[in-house]
C-alpha cells in the first residue's frame, strides 16, 4: 500500500518534466548566499536570521499545505491558534512550569485543540458546504479565536521568557545569535519529524491516502475524517512551534495579533511553494525570510512598510512564471 | 411568461424594500442614521464583490484594497485639492475601476486558491503602501474630513447604493451578465460559445472595483477621516463574510450581508449578553454556525422559502480550488 500510495503522489504532486529550471534557481541563489556570506559578515548575519525567520514561516506555511492537501481549504485561522497555544505556553510558564516542559505541553494541548476545531467547528461546514463555505468558516474561526486570545488574556503585551540564554557564537568575523540559530533547528526538526512520520508510519500511511484518494482510503478501511481531524491536529502543532519560535524572537510580540503578519509570509511561501508541496513550502519560506532581510538591509527604499508588498511582488512574479507555483502540479483541467 | 412574472414579483418587493430604507430614517436618531449609513457603505461593498465572486466565480478577497483606492480618492481630492464631497464619487468609481483592472489582468492566469490569495495580497498590500507614502495620503495618521450630518450620510449613502443596485441589476440581467455566469458555470463552455474570457473577466474585475472604490469614498464621508487601519484587513474579510452570508450570486442576499456584518456587532456590543471583549468571540461563532446550518447564505433560505424562481446554479458551484481529482 505505501508503494501505491506514494506513486499515486508521485503523478499528483510531482511533475518532472521541463523543471529543471526551479533547481537551477534555487542552486543559483543558494550558491549567491553562500559566495556573499563569504565576503561580507553583514550578508552572513542577515542571511542566518533571514534563514531564522523564513524558519518560523516554514512551520506555519506547512501547517497550511497540510490542511489544503487534506482538504483544499486555506487555513486563515492558522495563524491564530498558533498565537492561542503560544499563550498557553505563556500561561503554563506563568504557572511556574519552566520552558521545555511548559513547550511539550503545549504541544500536546495544540494537537487536541486543533483535533477538537476540526471536529467542532470545520467538519459541520465541510459536510454540507462547498470549499467557499469552509474558507468563511475557517474566516470566522479566525475572529473567534483571535478574539478568545483577547478576551482570556487581554490586549496587553506579554513577555515571554526566553528560551535560550542569549548568546553570540562568533565564526571568523561573524556573530550568530544563538537565537537564530536554534530556531532554525528546532523549526527544521518540527517540519523533518513530520515527514517522517507521514513516511514511516501507518497513520502517516492513512493519512497519505486519504488526501489523495479519499473514496479508495475508505474502501480499504481508512477513516478519513479521522484523518483529516487528526491533519488539523499536527497542523496545529506546527503552528504552536512557530507561534513559540515567533514569540522568544526578540522582534516580534506576544500579542493577540502576533502571528498576523506571519501568517502572510506563510501564505506567500506556501503559494511560492506550490501549496500542496510541503518541501516546496519550506523552501519557499526561507527564500522569502532570506529576501525580505537582504532586501530590507541592503536596499534603503524598502522600508518596514515595504516589505509586505515586496513579499506580494515575489509572489506575484513567481505565479507569473509559474502558475501553480514551483513544486505545484499542473493541473489539468477536465471539460 | 414564470420569467416575467418572477420579475414583476422581484420589482415590487424591491420598491417596498426601498420604500422602507427610505423612511426609516424618520425613525432614528442622529447617531443610528449614521449607523444606517454604514450598511449601505458594505451594501455597495457586497454589491461589487457580487459581481465578481458570486456572478463571475473569480474569488477576491481584496475588495478593502479597491475601498482603499476610492477612499483615498475622495479623501486626497477634498482635502488637497478643494473639491466638494460628492464629485469625487465618480472619480473614485474611474480610479477603482483602473485599479480593478491593474489587479484583473494578472489575475487572469490564476484560477481559484491562486487568486484568492493574490487578492488577499493585495488587501494587504495597499494599505502599506499608504503609509509608506505619508506625503501624498497622510500616513499613518491619515487625513480629516469634513463632518456631515448623520441624515445626510443616511440619504447619500443609500442613494448611491440604490444607483449601484439599479446599476447591478441592469449589467446582471442583460448579455453581460449572462456572459459573467457563463464563465463562472464554466470557462470551457463560455469561451467555446464565443464568450472571451480575458474581456469579461477584467470587465468584471473593473466593474467591480469600481463600485468597491464609491463604497470606499462613502465610507470615508461617513468616517469623516481616512487611515491606513481603516481599510485593513478585516475589511476585506468582513465583505466576503456578508457575501457569502447574504448568498453568492444573489442580489437579494447583499442587505442581509450588509446588516450581518455591520448591524450584528453593534447589536452584541450594545446588548447585555457579551462584554465588549467577547463580541468577536460571539460574531467568529455565529458565522461558523451561519456557514454549518445555511452553507448558500440567507439568499437560499429566501428562494427556498418563497419558491422565487427557478434554481440557478449557486455558490456551492464555485470552486476554490480546481475541479474534482
Amino acid at each position: 500500500m505505501t508503494a501505491v500510495v506514494a506513486a499515486l503522489e508521485r503523478r499528483l504532486w510531482f511533475r518532472p518534466s521541463t523543471s529543471w529550471i526551479v533547481p537551477a534557481a534555487l542552486v543559483g541563489v543558494a550558491v549567491f548566499l553562500v559566495v556573499g556570506s563569504l565576503r561580507s559578515s553583514l550578508f552572513a548575519q542577515q542571511t542566518i536570521s533571514g534563514l531564522a525567520n523564513g524558519g518560523i514561516y516554514a512551520s506555519l506555511a506547512v501547517a497550511l499545505v497540510l490542511i489544503y492537501r487534506a482538504t483544499e481549504v486555506i487555513n486563515f485561522a492558522q495563524g491564530a491558534l498558533a498565537t492561542f497555544t503560544t499563550y498557553v505556553a505563556w500561561q503554563l510558564m506563568a504557572w511556574g512550569l519552566s520552558y521545555w516542559p511548559a513547550f511539550a505541553c503545549t504541544l500536546g494541548i495544540a494537537f487536541a485543540g486543533g483535533f477538537l476545531v476540526e471536529l467542532v467547528a470545520i467538519r459541520p461546514v465541510e459536510r454540507r458546504g462547498s470549499q467557499i463555505t469552509a474558507v468563511i468558516a475557517a474566516i470566522g474561526l479566525l475572529i473567534l479565536v483571535e478574539g478568545s486570545v483577547g478576551w482570556i488574556w487581554g490586549n496587553q503585551v506579554k513577555f515571554m521568557p526566553a528560551p535560550f540564554p542569549s548568546h553570540i557564537y562568533n565564526v571568523g568575523g561573524v556573530a550568530f545569535s544563538r537565537q537564530d540559530l536554534s530556531t532554525i533547528g528546532i523549526s527544521i526538526a518540527a517540519v523533518l519529524v513530520l515527514w517522517l512520520f507521514f513516511r514511516f508510519t501507518k497513520v502517516g500511511l492513512a493519512m497519505r491516502a486519504a488526501a489523495v484518494r479519499p473514496q479508495a482510503a475508505r474502501l480499504v478501511g481508512v477513516r478519513v475524517s479521522w484523518m483529516l481531524s487528526f491533519g488539523w491536529g499536527l497542523a496545529a502543532v506546527l503552528g504552536a512551534v512557530a507561534g513559540m519560535m515567533a514569540a522568544a524572537s526578540p522582534s516580534v510580540l506576544l500579542q493577540p495579533s502576533m502571528m498576523d503578519g506571519i501568517l502572510i509570509y506563510a501564505f506567500a511561501a506556501a503559494v511560492v511553494g506550490g501549496l500542496e508541496s510541503a518541501a516546496g513550502a519550506v523552501i519557499g519560506a526561507l527564500l522569502i525570510g532570506v529576501l525580505l532581510n537582504l532586501l530590507g538591509s541592503y536596499v534603503s527604499w524598502v522600508t518596514p512598510q515595504l516589505l509586505l508588498p515586496v513579499a506580494f511582488v515575489v509572489m506575484l512574479i513567481v505565479l507569473l512564471v509559474k502558475p501553480s507555483g514551483l513544486f505545484g502540479r499542473t493541473r489539468v483541467r477536465r471539460v | 411568461m414564470r420569467l416575467r412574472r418572477v420579475t414583476a414579483a422581484s420589482v415590487a418587493v424591491t420598491v417596498v424594500i426601498a420604500a422602507v430604507i427610505a423612511l426609516l430614517p424618520l425613525t432614528l436618531s442622529n447617531y443610528h442614521r449614521a449607523t444606517g449609513a454604514s450598511v449601505a457603505v458594505f451594501f455597495i461593498a457586497i454589491l461589487a464583490l457580487n459581481i465578481v465572486t458570486g456572478y463571475t466565480g473569480q474569488i477576491s478577497i481584496g475588495h478593502g484594497a479597491f475601498m482603499a483606492v476610492g477612499g483615498y480618492t475622495t479623501a486626497i481630492l477634498t482635502h488637497d485639492h478643494g473639491w466638494s464631497d460628492l464629485p469625487t464619487l465618480p472619480a473614485a468609481a474611474v480610479v477603482g475601476f483602473v485599479a480593478g483592472v491593474i489587479v484583473g489582468l494578472p489575475a487572469l492566469r490564476f484560477h481559484g486558491v491562486y487568486l484568492a490569495l493574490t487578492t488577499f495580497a493585495v488587501a494587504l498590500a495597499v494599505p502599506q503602501l499608504a503609509k509608506n507614502y505619508p506625503n501624498f495620503t497622510g500616513g499613518t495618521e491619515g487625513l480629516a474630513l469634513p463632518t456631515h450630518s448623520g441624515l445626510w450620510l443616511y440619504e447619500v449613502g443609500w442613494a448611491v447604493a440604490g444607483v449601484m443596485f439599479v446599476i447591478a441589476w441592469f449589467l446582471l440581467r442583460g448579455r453581460t451578465g449572462r456572459a459573467f455566469r457563463a464563465v463562472r458555470d464554466s470557462e470551457v463552455a463560455a469561451a467555446s460559445s464565443g464568450v472571451t474570457l480575458a474581456v469579461y473577466k477584467t470587465v468584471a474585475f473593473g466593474i467591480s472595483a469600481a463600485m468597491a472604490g464609491v463604497a470606499g469614498s462613502v465610507y470615508v464621508l461617513v468616517n469623516n477621516f481616512v487611515n491606513p487601519d481603516v481599510f485593513g484587513l478585516t475589511l476585506s474579510l468582513y465583505i466576503l463574510i456578508g457575501a457569502v452570508v447574504g448568498g453568492l450570486g444573489s442580489l437579494w442576499g447583499v442587505l442581509v450581508g450588509a446588516a450581518f456584518i455591520q448591524l450584528l456587532p453593534i447589536a452584541l456590543t450594545t446588548s447585555h449578553i457579551s462584554s465588549s471583549q467577547s463580541v468577536p468571540v460571539i460574531f467568529g461563532a455565529v458565522v461558523i454556525g451561519v456557514m454549518a446550518l445555511l452553507p448558500l447564505g440567507a439568499a437560499n433560505l429566501l428562494r427556498v422559502a418563497l419558491h422565487f424562481g427557478s434554481q440557478s446554479r449557486q455558490s456551492s458551484d464555485i470552486h476554490l480550488g480546481t475541479e474534482g481529482r
